[in-house]
């Protein structure tokens, strides 16, 4: 059984590993929260291990911080994110438009930057 | 409580713990290999739900022994209250925000019907000289 108990625990640390490279190389900053919310379930997992595991039931409002916790914060950088967005856009757009309806053989330059917000320059600071 | 039952119990919340932590280790697998944030999402909300309430059966299994185990149940229910009502919404927010920054790959999607809605939602808001759509 507790051969058991050993594969719970290096099974949570490969996921928590895993889930830390993710952060490290997710391409946009949704893909890092993502990864925050597998660290918060894997922290969940493991809490709620240690508490069986020594049937300790002191632990447990623990885990019910983590799950509020890992609520807000995905929501939030989510939000946060799509007003940086908008703002971009809408920079962008008022101030490119003015020029490219003077100089009008390039006016093809402003589209695709309206379109499509580079991900990640302002992202990694 | 007899020798044999409370054995038995011990295995069968080993055993629940054991399939939530390997469901924790497959949302960490699924994050590493698969292509794009709307897979990966679709891996990372296995522990989240499934993998936590096999967690919180396998813990109130173990803490039967324990004499205030009434507040325990209480307290576990809610965890698992909370997580089932939280985690659609999280996850619905983080795919309308990634689909509209267009953090989308279309190559990797099947079928787009969300693009043709906003389309023609878009035409008739032009129609009316309106910007409706923007949002």
């Amino acid at each position: 059984m507790n051969a058991l108990w050993t594969a719970i625990g290096v099974m949570l640390g490969v996921a928590a590993l895993l889930g830390m490279i993710r952060m490290l190389m997710g391409p946009s900053v949704l893909d890092r929260a993502l990864s925050v919310d597998v660290l918060i379930a894997s922290a969940l997992t493991g809490t709620g291990a240690y508490a069986a595991f020594h049937r300790d039931p002191t632990v447990l409002p623990t885990l019910l911080v983590l799950s509020l916790l890992g609520f807000v914060g995905s929501v939030s950088i989510a939000k946060f994110v799509a007003r940086r967005t908008l703002q971009e856009r809408s920079s962008t757009t008022t101030s490119v438009h003015p020029v490219s309806t003077a100089t009008d053989p390039h006016p093809a330059p402003a589209a695709p930057t309206d379109t499509a917000p580079e991900p990640e320059k302002g992202e990694n600071p | 409580m007899n020798e044999t039952l409370g054995a038995v119990l011990d295995w069968v919340a080993i055993l629940c713990i054991l399939a939530g932590a390997m469901l924790s280790l497959v949302a960490g697998v699924g994050l590493i290999r698969l292509p794009d944030l709307l897979s990966r999402m679709h891996a990372a909300a296995k522990p989240q739900v499934l993998g936590l309430v096999l967690v919180l059966v396998g813990i109130d299994i173990r803490l039967i022994p324990v004499e205030t185990n009434v507040f325990n149940v209480g307290t576990l229910v809610l965890v698992a209250l909370f997580q089932m009502a939280t985690i659609p919404v999280a996850g619905h927010i983080t795919a309308r925000v990634g689909y509209r920054t267009g953090r989308i790959e279309e190559g990797l999607m099947a079928r787009d019907e969300l693009a043709e809605r906003l389309e023609a939602d878009e035409a008739a808001a032009g129609d009316r000289g309106g910007d409706g759509a923007a949002r």
